[in-house]
């Protein structure tokens, strides 16, 4: 019993980074009506970014991350000033195949500058273990689930009282009336874009002090794929609950059924989803069903 | 297309316009158009006698990856269904074939619609979703079928010999062995043909226009009296078939299968390929295979000129220049030629067509 206590509380601990990185994809979908398969590879670019300016420049660890949000913001605006609205309109192929394609050309990118080799990044979170109770839980998971939470529930507040934040959620609910009142949408879609891939950038960074870097880091957001399907699209809230069920449900299947079960968990639990219910637990209810 | 005089270098067929039904069908078959068929017929024909090992070796990688284009076009391009599983159904042809080949002893002319027809029953169950779900969504769950379609296969060793994969014999024509490029070339490159010719016969008939309706709009197609779980259905077990017999042509001409050759990474070079060759065209998907087998080769080439003859570098080098050239293929294509290397060969013929006036 405490064991499976034990492996509960670590499956959720990891939720909270699931929940991060979901936070990203749902800010763009929810912002812009895109689905952003380049999501991963931002994750990416931000952790080389904060590995290069700590480790090649020497720089303190703080300026890494400023220098990897910043990146990030200025990265994800120019995606969708560059790419993603000259092609507003287009079908749903042509958007998420060019996603698909920016992601690629990160992958490249990073995979020529700094080779496929994996990176160690200086340790950002204390690893003391920490108990509760009786149960042990590795410090670095514990406090990336204390900061991925508390950088979800920043942008939710945000959302929810700030000036611009509503002017995001009146760009996201109707681009027209938004415009009507006076709102700059194509410069909020910018934004939209560039602090989602901000947070990827934030979320690159903790994920891989965690584990470790290469150009293959965005593989992982893939797997986050169940979170947003759980949460649904373009549900802010939905991002925590979906990451905290996944987190659970992976760290079961990975102790009850093994490794293997691990991975492949997360794509029968988008399929069973998307069978019974596609919009998600929270998710607004507006796919066409014909 | 003001040129009333109807002067063209390519006939009096261009730069005029029909003035009857007739007359722009018969626009549509002209002797110029038969003899440039024939010429690359013969031009196939002759190929594997004059060219050297290599170049028939690439003619049938391009072949088999134009069978499996193909599909992904009628899907993508043509029934405006994305996937981003097509190489699961590859896979699941190319076990199906191997395993009906070794397990079973069945010939090739056997086996290899086997793999067809079970990729093609695949495709109809990872179709099933398509009812309830679309865009966006339906592109989700055909990656979340790829993932689990590697699982199954990795860990249904019994069956697939897991990640080693099975060995699969050459095909055995009463005494005649095809176990060189040479003798395969004639197995792949007719099939190939005659998959084309289908594909592209397929959409003057009143499926394929029902495949395009449903492309265009869904509601509208109902209306019309399309039934759209069929020919949603029928389009996906179409492409799928296609996608098992190439897995199943893969299966023998590669001579083993494994889990790694159908991943996500081929999925997306397919997927590049439709969109480089032009979505919705038979010929824009022979050019995009044609131009997506190429590229890494011409990649190659300039990976060893870079790197020396270190052959693990080049390959690490390669891996990453792919995928950067693969992605800003997808994204300028995208941007700035969304019909791809069909249209850019339409307009030039239409243009020579007119030649020297501007069409």
């Amino acid at each position: 019993m405490n064991l499976f206590i034990e492996y509960s509380l670590v499956g959720l601990a990891s939720g909270g980074m699931y929940a991060l990185i979901a936070l990203g994809f749902v800010l763009v979908f929810k912002g812009t009506g895109v689905f952003n398969f380049a999501q991963g590879e931002l994750m990416m670019v931000g952790a080389y970014v904060y590995l290069s300016v700590t480790q090649l420049l020497g720089a303190h660890w703080a300026f890494g991350l400023l220098a990897a949000v910043a990146v990030g913001f200025a990265l994800g605006a120019l995606i969708e000033r560059l790419v993603l609205r000259p092609l507003a309109g287009q079908p749903t192929l042509a958007i998420v195949m060019a996603t698909v394609g920016i992601g690629l050309i990160f992958k490249g990118a990073a995979g020529l500058l700094f080779g496929p080799d994996q990176r160690q990044l200086p340790e950002l979170l204390p690893r003391k273990p920490v108990f509760l109770g009786e149960i042990l839980i590795p410090g670095g998971v514990f406090w990336t689930f204390v900061v991925s939470l508390a950088i979800v529930l920043a942008c939710l507040a945000w959302f929810r009282f700030t000036r611009s934040g509503v002017a995001m959620r009146a760009a996201a609910s109707s681009q027209a009336n938004a415009f009507a009142v006076g709102i700059n949408v194509p410069a909020i879609s910018a934004a939209t874009w560039g602090l989602a891939a901000s947070t990827g950038a934030l979320a690159g960074v903790l994920l891989s002090a965690l584990n470790s870097l290469t150009p293959h880091l965005g593989d992982l957001a893939l797997a986050v794929l169940a979170v947003l399907i759980v949460g649904g699209l373009d549900s802010l809230g939905g991002v925590i609950v979906g990451g905290l069920v996944i987190g659970w449900l992976q760290a079961m299947t990975g102790a009850y059924l093994g490794g293997s079960w691990r991975e492949v968990m997360p794509y029968l639990v988008v399929l069973v989803v998307l069978l019974v219910r596609p919009h998600g637990l929270f998710g607004r209810k507006e796919i066409e069903r014909i | 297309m003001n040129n009333p005089g109807g002067f063209s270098l390519l006939g009096p067929r261009f730069g005029v316009l029909p003035r009857s039904h007739a007359d722009a069908e018969r626009r549509l078959d002209s002797p110029l158009r038969r003899a440039g068929l024939a010429a690359l017929l013969l031009g196939l024909a002759v190929l594997p006698f004059v060219a050297d090992g290599y170049i028939v070796y690439m003619a049938c990688l391009v072949a088999v990856t134009t069978i499996s284009v193909v599909g992904l076009n009628i899907l993508t391009g043509y029934t405006g269904l994305l996937s981003i599983g097509h190489a699961a159904f590859n896979g699941v042809g190319a076990f199906a074939c191997a395993v009906a080949a070794t397990r079973w002893g069945l010939p090739f002319w056997l086996a290899i619609p086997f793999g067809g027809l079970v990729a093609a029953a695949a495709g109809v169950l990872v179709g099933l979703p398509s009812l309830r779900i679309k865009g966006l969504y339906l592109a989700i769950a055909t990656l979340a079928a790829q993932f689990i379609f590697l699982f199954i296969v990795q860990h249904w060793e019994s069956v697939t010999g897991g990640d080693r994969g099975l060995q699969v014999p050459s095909p055995q024509l009463g005494s005649l062995r095809l176990d060189s490029d040479f003798r395969l070339y004639w197995l792949i490159v007719p099939v190939a043909v005659a998959m084309c010719v289908f594909a592209a016969n397929l959409f003057r008939t009143r499926i394929g226009r029902a495949f395009i309706a449903v492309r265009e709009r869904d509601y509208s197609a109902e209306v019309l009296g399309i039934d759209l779980l069929r020919t949603k259905l029928l389009s996906f077990a179409l492409a799928s078939f296609y996608a098992g017999i190439a897995g199943a042509l893969m299966a023998y001409f590669f001579r083993v299968v494994n889990p790694e050759q159908y991943g996500f990474s081929s999925s997306i070079l397919q997927l590049t390929a439709v969109i480089v060759g032009g979505l919705g065209s038979i010929l824009g998907s022979v050019l995009g295979s044609l131009f997506m087998v190429a590229l890494p080769e011409l990649l190659k080439g300039l990976a060893t000129a870079l790197a020396g003859a270190d052959a693990a570098k080049v390959a690490v080098l390669l891996a990453s220049a792919r995928e950067l050239v693969f992605g800003l293929l997808i994204v300028g294509f995208l941007l700035f030629e969304p019909f791809g290397l069909a249209e850019i060969v339409r307009r030039t013929r239409a243009r020579l067509a007119v030649w020297p006036f501007r069409s």
